[in-house]
């Protein structure tokens, strides 16, 4: 839905006197929207810029973009002449630690050992993503909720740090994270998603909470914010 | 490709009419102050995460700030490009990058973010998206680039 609100913003934002250039990942979208200027980058979701890691890259795209400003009337919308696609077809091959404590569901077990990794991502980032509800320290606790809610738990009760949808995201943050230091690399688009939901313990406690939360009574009203709609 | 069926199911989603269309000529870029607008929801680690769906505010972030979260609450884009390099969202270090190049005049002292999941534009078309110029010509800025993920 964002490059419908980036268009309707450039309308409004020239309007006050200012010039834009309107980056589309929705070539529909912008067309409908017609701002004064728009490049449509037919990349994936979630990077309107392409290549991450890739200045070089980016400031091609920007180049494109900027170049619009010479035009002497509008709407421009032009495309960025290369195209990237997402791998959400083809997970992440990443190693996944060996069960270490039995006592603990194998979710968690995997969570915990996780952590080196995303230590070492969130160095080499300089940052992180996990933090809208739960950091990293509080990521296996909050998997081990989501557990409980997998195994028949309600989900009301079952000790989510927070609202659930929040919670799954900071998941998703935090395994996403490790995963770039685990592949060594930044994965194509989605495909380090595709290796939480599909290939980890995590994934298929959150796709179960999912199912549970949808037929609980009340339903969490949020529930497609829980997991990704091409991984239910 | 996941992000193939997104698109058709968005695609047809309703987009607000403009009678008339603005259009404003900018200095040369190279006199230009530029700033960034961004609707990936970016907020600051530690700040209240809410639900984000239908909010139509935005947050304001100085020039130097990089220690920001993706609070946009869709599960369906990919997160992994923001975590390992926020410029591909958010290319506030290409545009400091060209400023200092002299492609650019010069980048603005604030940049805003708004998040996505807005059905109804409304509010943005005559209030908060009124704000956010009046905000950025406020701060001397000729260009603005919006990004959406």
């Amino acid at each position: 839905m964002c490059t419908r609100v980036v268009g309707t913003l450039a309308h409004v934002i020239e309007a006050a006197g200012l010039a834009t250039v309107a980056l589309s990942l929705v070539r529909p979208q912008i067309e409908r929207s017609h701002p004064p200027r728009a490049l449509h980058c037919e990349f994936p979701l979630g990077r309107p810029l392409g290549r991450p890691r890739d200045p070089a890259f980016q400031r091609r795209v920007l180049d494109a973009a900027f170049a619009l400003l010479d035009r002497p009337a509008g709407p421009v919308l032009e495309d960025f002449p290369e195209a990237i696609t997402d791998e959400a077809d083809q997970p992440l091959t990443c190693p996944l630690p060996p069960r270490y404590d039995p006592a603990v569901p194998a979710a968690v077990d995997e969570a915990r050992a996780l952590r080196p990794a995303w230590e070492r991502a969130r160095e080499a980032s300089g940052g992180t993503q996990v933090g809208r509800v739960v950091d990293a320290e509080g990521i296996p606790d909050a998997v081990a909720a989501f557990a409980r809610v997998a195994t028949g738990a309600a989900w009301a009760d079952a000790g989510l740090p927070g609202d659930p949808a929040a919670v799954a995201m900071d998941i998703r943050a935090y395994y996403e994270e490790a995963a770039l230091a685990l592949a060594d690399h930044v994965p194509a688009a989605r495909s380090a998603e595709s290796w939480l939901y599909r290939a980890t313990e995590t994934g298929a406690v959150l796709k179960a909470a999912m199912t549970r939360m949808a037929l609980a009574d009340p339903p969490y009203e949020r529930i497609f914010y829980l997991v990704p709609m091409s991984q239910q | 490709m996941a992000d193939a069926d997104m698109r058709q199911m968005v695609a047809d989603l309703p987009v607000p009419e403009f009678e008339t269309a603005a259009f404003t000529s900018p200095p040369p870029l190279d006199e230009s102050t530029v700033a960034l607008v961004t609707t990936a929801g970016l907020m600051r680690p530690g700040e209240e995460w809410h639900p984000q769906e239908g909010h139509t505010g935005f947050n304001v972030f100085g020039r130097d700030e990089r220690d920001l979260v993706v609070g946009h609450q869709s599960m369906n884009f990919d997160r992994t490009g923001i975590a390992a390099d926020y410029n591909v969202a958010y290319p506030i270090d290409r545009l400091e990058e060209l400023a200092a190049e002299g492609v650019i005049g010069a980048v603005g002292p604030r940049h805003l973010s708004f998040t996505g999941p807005i059905m109804d534009l409304s509010t943005v078309v005559v209030d908060s998206g009124p704000a956010a110029g009046a905000l950025l010509r406020g701060d001397g800025v000729d260009v603005v680039l919006l990004t959406p993920v």
